[in-house]
């Protein structure tokens, strides 16, 4: 819970890692990668305010407490929800794996909720390892990193017959949030790695799931725009764009934020801090104080309390059934005369 | 082995280096920082060693920096031969040796690839023309130009400014329209003059194509001061 000027934010962190790249983690021959990955990551959080930087030995490998300190003690979140990424060709026991969350996320109850993920390329075995982590974790939503080494193959599509067959598999079983890494990867090769166009397939398919575009397809917001405003079950997922940009470069996240307003719209915007790349404390507070810096952004919708709200935690909320004490609620009226409206529309046609 | 620098030719092959830029970024290497040295040895040996954000840039975009790098030094004048080294990167080997055998990206990324970049570059070509457009339209939207008006400009009737010339560069580039008489406003992917009605939503689109280059411009940027805080060459 964050409080700001009288005002109530209930906060969902909707992407967050508890990983491991610690050296020990790292599989034999694959060290380079394992390093890389880690490194590269590590960059990022530079992007973050200074005070926030971390050693890259403690990045490696943060410990429970970091995160229960970082997250919930100082940094205002309500509920965060794991999203795993396996890399298990780079590291050993998978880099931040449904397993590691969960057993984190059963010593505090209610706080945490365990996304798991699936890879089309694993099969059958894939399918049947997909049914018992939903039924053990309770997982409503999966992580899926479509770019992930695998066996000699160095990505997939959504698209692919094979995914829709754990879309398929993931709707039966219960899931409905699917939340696809869209930022940057490596394959295919000779494409470009960030189109997203397979999410379009799949969301057009699958219209009783949610895809949540994570990092929404940066670098190609525009892609990402155009898609989303045809798919009304496509969602952006702030993760790097408030921790990226926020801070290091205010003059574009005021004009990401803008366009990602006027395409997707607040109610399809969900905060995610990309712990432990950042911590929250400081993307929460900067957030809430967060406007347009001057009159060049005129023409971009408004970003109101309600907005924040909306994208801190609201949206989030509904997305997992997570049920928002009254108090943090938004006023019911305006949705009320919203609705009145619309049905005046329906009279008038 | 003493190398002695020819720093006349190194200056030219810098302003060559300067004519190379990141497709995905539409901007030079050396202004991005990029070239990390540029040295010609008295003999004309050129050595240029490049650097990239991250250990994991997208390897497509590494190589036409690369081959490209390697083609404008190549073609300075009493440069006898040229080496163009990306360091850390996780496909350095692959790329320096295959840009150095000029074997193309399938043949260096055996197996992995199947098609060259000529299409990569040219859709990320078409970008940089809607974000171009963007940034010439902005100023006449802001002097109370309609988009009727708008959309009967021609390129010769539009200020010549530098994001023009650059546009028209661009547009020449990707084998559009481009000479005066040409449309101010025209689809990137197939040339043809925008039509009235579709010219709010077509400047929309161009205003969100640059937001997104060029956030992922400071993006790249922020990252390779992080890595490299020293000022790269150019």
């Amino acid at each position: 819970m964050y409080e700001k000027d009288g005002e109530k934010y209930f906060i969902v962190d909707s992407h967050m890692h508890y990983w491991n790249a610690a050296p020990s983690n790292w599989v034999k021959g694959a060290e380079q990668y394992a390093k890389g990955w880690i490194e590269c990551f590590h960059a990022y959080q530079g992007l973050g305010p200074q005070e926030t930087h971390w050693p890259i030995e403690k990045f490696m490998a943060y410990t429970e407490d970091d995160l229960m300190k970082d997250v919930f003690q100082d940094g205002y979140v309500d509920i965060a929800v794991f999203q795993p990424t396996y890399l298990k060709e780079w590291y050993a026991e998978g880099f931040n794996t449904t397993e590691r969350n969960a057993a984190l996320g059963e010593k505090h109850p209610g706080m945490f909720i365990a996304n798991t993920r699936f890879d089309p390329r694993d099969g059958d075995v894939g399918l049947v390892e997909l049914a018992r982590n939903v039924e053990r974790y309770g997982s409503k939503g999966v992580k899926l990193y479509t770019a992930e080494w695998n066996n000699g193959s160095r990505g997939y599509k959504l698209s692919d017959p094979a995914a829709y067959r754990y879309l398929e598999k993931a709707q039966e079983l219960g899931v409905k949030n699917i939340h696809v890494h869209k930022g940057p990867t490596i394959w295919p090769l000779d494409k470009d790695a960030f189109d997203v166009s397979d999410v379009d397939h799949a969301a057009t398919d699958f219209p009783e799931l949610n895809f949540i575009v994570e990092h929404v397809g940066l670098p190609r917001i525009e892609d990402f725009c155009f898609m989303a405003t045809q798919e009304p079950n496509v969602y952006a997922g702030l993760s790097v764009v408030i921790g990226g940009l926020m801070h290091a470069r205010p003059k574009f996240f005021a004009r990401v934020m803008g366009e990602l307003l006027f395409w997707v719209g607040e109610d399809k915007m969900t905060f995610g801090s990309d712990y432990g790349i950042w911590e929250p404390k400081w993307q929460i507070e900067g957030f809430v104080d967060w406007d347009y810096p001057s009159d060049e952004f005129s023409d971009f919708p408004r970003v109101t309390t309600a907005t924040k709200k909306k994208i801190l935690g609201l949206n989030a909320a509904r997305l997992y059934d997570i049920k928002v004490p009254a108090e943090y609620q938004l006023p019911v009226v305006p949705s009320a005369r919203e609705a009145e409206e619309s049905a005046q529309l329906v009279t008038e046609s | 082995m003493t190398v002695t620098t020819d720093t006349t030719v190194a200056s030219a092959a810098l302003s060559a280096l300067a004519t190379v830029r990141d497709p995905e970024l539409d901007e030079p290497i050396t202004t991005l920082g990029f070239v990390a040295s540029c040295v010609v040895s008295c003999e004309g040996r050129a050595v240029v060693r490049l650097r990239l954000p991250t250990y994991f840039c997208a390897p497509n975009f590494a190589f036409l920096m690369v081959a490209d790098a390697y083609d404008a030094v190549t073609a300075v004048p009493r440069v006898t031969s040229a080496e163009v080294i990306l360091e850390d990167h996780f496909a350095s080997d692959v790329i320096n040796q295959g840009v150095a055998a000029q074997a193309g990206f399938v043949k260096s990324f055996d197996g992995e690839a199947v098609a060259e970049l000529g299409d990569l570059r040219a859709q990320f070509l078409r970008k940089a023309v809607m974000a171009g457009t963007d940034q010439v339209c902005r100023p006449l939207v802001a002097a109370g130009v309609t988009p009727a008006e708008l959309q009967a400009l021609t390129l010769g009737a539009v200020p010549a400014t530098p994001e023009m010339s650059r546009l028209r560069q661009r547009r020449q580039e990707l084998g559009l329209p481009s000479d005066d008489s040409s449309p101010l406003l025209v689809d990137p992917a197939t040339g043809d003059r925008i039509a009235e009605t579709a010219v709010p939503l077509h400047l929309r689109k161009a205003r969100v194509t640059r937001a997104g280059i060029e956030a992922n411009t400071s993006i790249c940027s922020g990252m390779l001061r992080v890595r490299y805080p020293g000022e790269g060459m150019g």
